[in-house]
């Protein structure tokens, strides 16, 4: 059985009390979640249903139409790279051979060492800085093969 | 030209509360909580502010359609899913001036009688959620926020809520759906949000750059705001613009200002000595315009109109004399196939069914004929959909494939 850790307990009544009906905090509560355990998985669904009291064929549901929660393990650092007109204009597409390149594996899997997996990614919202990509909470922009290769490099090592 | 929203953006301190309000900030909403809340609807209306999010519905009469005097609260949602391809605007406000977008929302929240409010931002915009919590949570420690508005009696919750990545909960009954805990699937009007909303209340959705025009306009007044720009766009306009041009990113301009010029200009022009070809002048859904259509246009509503495209949401995408239209259009085109629901039949299997026949005309596999398929196909898609997502792929197939026809032809085989 899988269990929310202290500081997720509490995080989890601090979302609830943000909103007036509690199915509102769903999707929150799975961000949560997907922190917590990494993706989300039928044992999270049943989990935050349970916790949400809704069956967990529902939580998947909501779960499986946003992108960012991932249905399937995604490495410790998983890189969504743009692929959208702005970031396409500015050449993205070498830099994401340079990801393919660097991690070889294709997309939405996962490198052996459980480190890394990555995806294309529609507008990040980095047109002015393009291209660019997404490691968990961090944007790295104006990319360049170089520039890509450097960043996977040092996230090796962290 | 009139710095409203870009006045401080500059300043790297101007995220703290101290510094904000040392240049001015939070004296609006002081103004506005001596004002009668019909009073300051009747300013918003007066100054002509229109949504900033792409639709450009008056914000003023939008906020006149919620019913007063009801059982029901009235909640405000602030639309931070910024998404449209070509449109960083709103992430510039938030990141730079956060406390901006908070007043602006307390002086909405307060003129519309709502006492919970939330910012909906993208999920993959945390950090910048996080530069916007860090000053609720200084607006609150100020007693800006909370039990009593600036120490009015008066409470008022402002939380952020993040997206997930799906483009369409931008589209307001979507950021609706999907704020309740559900999927984003957007909603048949009527009933509108401002009388079914949240939760089934009354509820107001405004752009992060609406909000943020705010506390200018209660300032100044409506009428100062409104002496800004043209007859039918007031005010200033932020746009981002990006592709090639040598000075990408934010400006603020005049509504009216020329595009030309503001390419030319603020933009730096075209990157490596190259030429114009093209514009997209408001986010990837509005219909391209050539480099002869963007003589003499200016940048305002009517404007743009009048030359075959749409402000939007000032998201400008500019592209030089190498650029490939046919590809230019299919990478467009995978993205609205991407982020079509899936609700509606038209806009589920066309944007798929466009989006595959482009990457075959790309990959040199198209036949001429399917040029008048994808014409066809999008004439089926388009005003057939609960939400404008179906359109927003319709406007630029329609306008790139018939603007630009003999570049789709050279690759299709007769």
């Amino acid at each position: 059985m899988i269990e929310f850790s202290p500081e997720a307990k509490k995080r989890f009544q601090t979302i609830l009390s943000h909103y007036p009906a509690k199915r509102a905090a769903l999707l929150p509560v799975l961000i949560l979640a997907q922190h917590e355990f990494g993706w989300i998985s039928q044992e999270v669904a049943e989990y935050v249903g349970a916790l949400m009291d809704y069956p967990p064929s529902d939580v998947l549901s909501v779960a499986t139409f946003y992108t960012m929660l991932h249905k399937k393990p995604a490495g410790k650092y998983h890189i969504d790279i743009c692929k959208n007109v702005s970031c396409w204009l500015m050449g993205v597409n070498p830099c994401i051979d340079e990801i393919k390149r660097k991690l070889e594996v294709e997309r939405r899997e996962v490198t052996a060492d459980g480190k890394f997996s990555w995806d294309v990614t529609e507008c990040l919202g980095s047109c002015g800085t393009a291209p660019a990509m997404q490691v968990g909470d961090r944007y790295y922009e104006n990319l360049t093969p170089a520039k890509v290769a450097e960043i996977i490099d040092r996230l090796r090592q962290e | 030209m009139t710095k409203i929203l870009l006045a401080n953006t500059d300043k790297p301190d101007q995220a703290s509360i101290g510094k904000y309000r040392e240049r001015g900030g939070y004296k609006a909403l002081e103004k506005a909580l001596t004002m009668e809340q019909t009073a300051l609807i009747e300013e918003v209306k007066a100054s002509g502010l229109r949504g900033r999010g792409g639709a450009g519905f008056p914000t003023g009469m939008k906020w006149s359609f919620v019913p007063r005097n009801t059982n029901k609260p009235t909640y405000l949602l602030c639309n931070a899913d910024e998404s449209e391809p070509g449109t960083f605007k709103d992430r510039l406000l938030m990141e730079r001036d956060p406390h901006l977008l908070i007043e602006g929302m307390a002086i909405a929240c307060y003129a519309l009688n709502c006492h919970l409010s939330y910012i909906y931002i993208r999920g993959e915009y945390e950090f910048v959620a996080n530069t916007q919590q860090k000053a609720l949570d200084e607006a609150y420690d100020a007693k800006i926020l909370g039990p009593s508005l600036m120490g009015k009696d008066y409470p008022l919750d402002i939380f952020i809520h993040l997206g997930q990545g799906a483009y369409i909960c931008g589209e307001e009954t979507s950021l609706i759906e999907s704020l309740e805990g559900n999927r984003g699937y957007p909603r048949i009007k009527p009933p509108f949000p401002a009388t079914h909303g949240f939760l089934a209340s009354p509820t107001v959705v405004n752009n992060v750059e609406t909000l943020a025009s705010l506390p200018w306009i209660v300032q100044n007044g409506g009428a100062a705001y409104a002496a800004i720009g043209t007859e039918k766009s007031k005010g200033t306009k932020l746009i981002s613009v990006s592709g090639h041009v040598a000075k990408p990113g934010v400006y603020e301009v005049d509504l009216g200002y020329p595009l030309l010029d503001f390419i030319n200009n603020e933009a730096g022009g075209i990157a490596n000595g190259r030429n114009l070809k093209a514009v997209i002048p408001g986010g990837s859904s509005v219909p391209v315009m050539t480099a002869a259509e963007c003589e003499g246009a200016l940048l305002d509503y009517e404007s743009l109109l009048k030359a075959g495209s749409m402000l939007g949401s000032g998201g400008m995408i500019v592209l030089d004399d190498t650029t490939s239209m046919p590809e230019t259009l299919s990478v467009i085109a995978d993205f609205y196939a991407h982020e079509s629901c899936g609700q509606c039949t038209p806009c589920r299997e066309g944007t798929g069914w466009a989006a595959k026949i482009l990457k075959n005309i790309v990959a040199g596999k198209g036949q001429r004929s399917d040029l008048d398929l994808l014409l066809k196909i999008v004439d089926r898609m388009e005003g057939k959909t609960i939400c404008p997502l179906a359109d927003a792929d319709v406007m630029p197939i329609r306008s790139f494939v018939t603007k630009f026809r003999s570049e789709f032809e050279a690759l299709c085989a007769s």
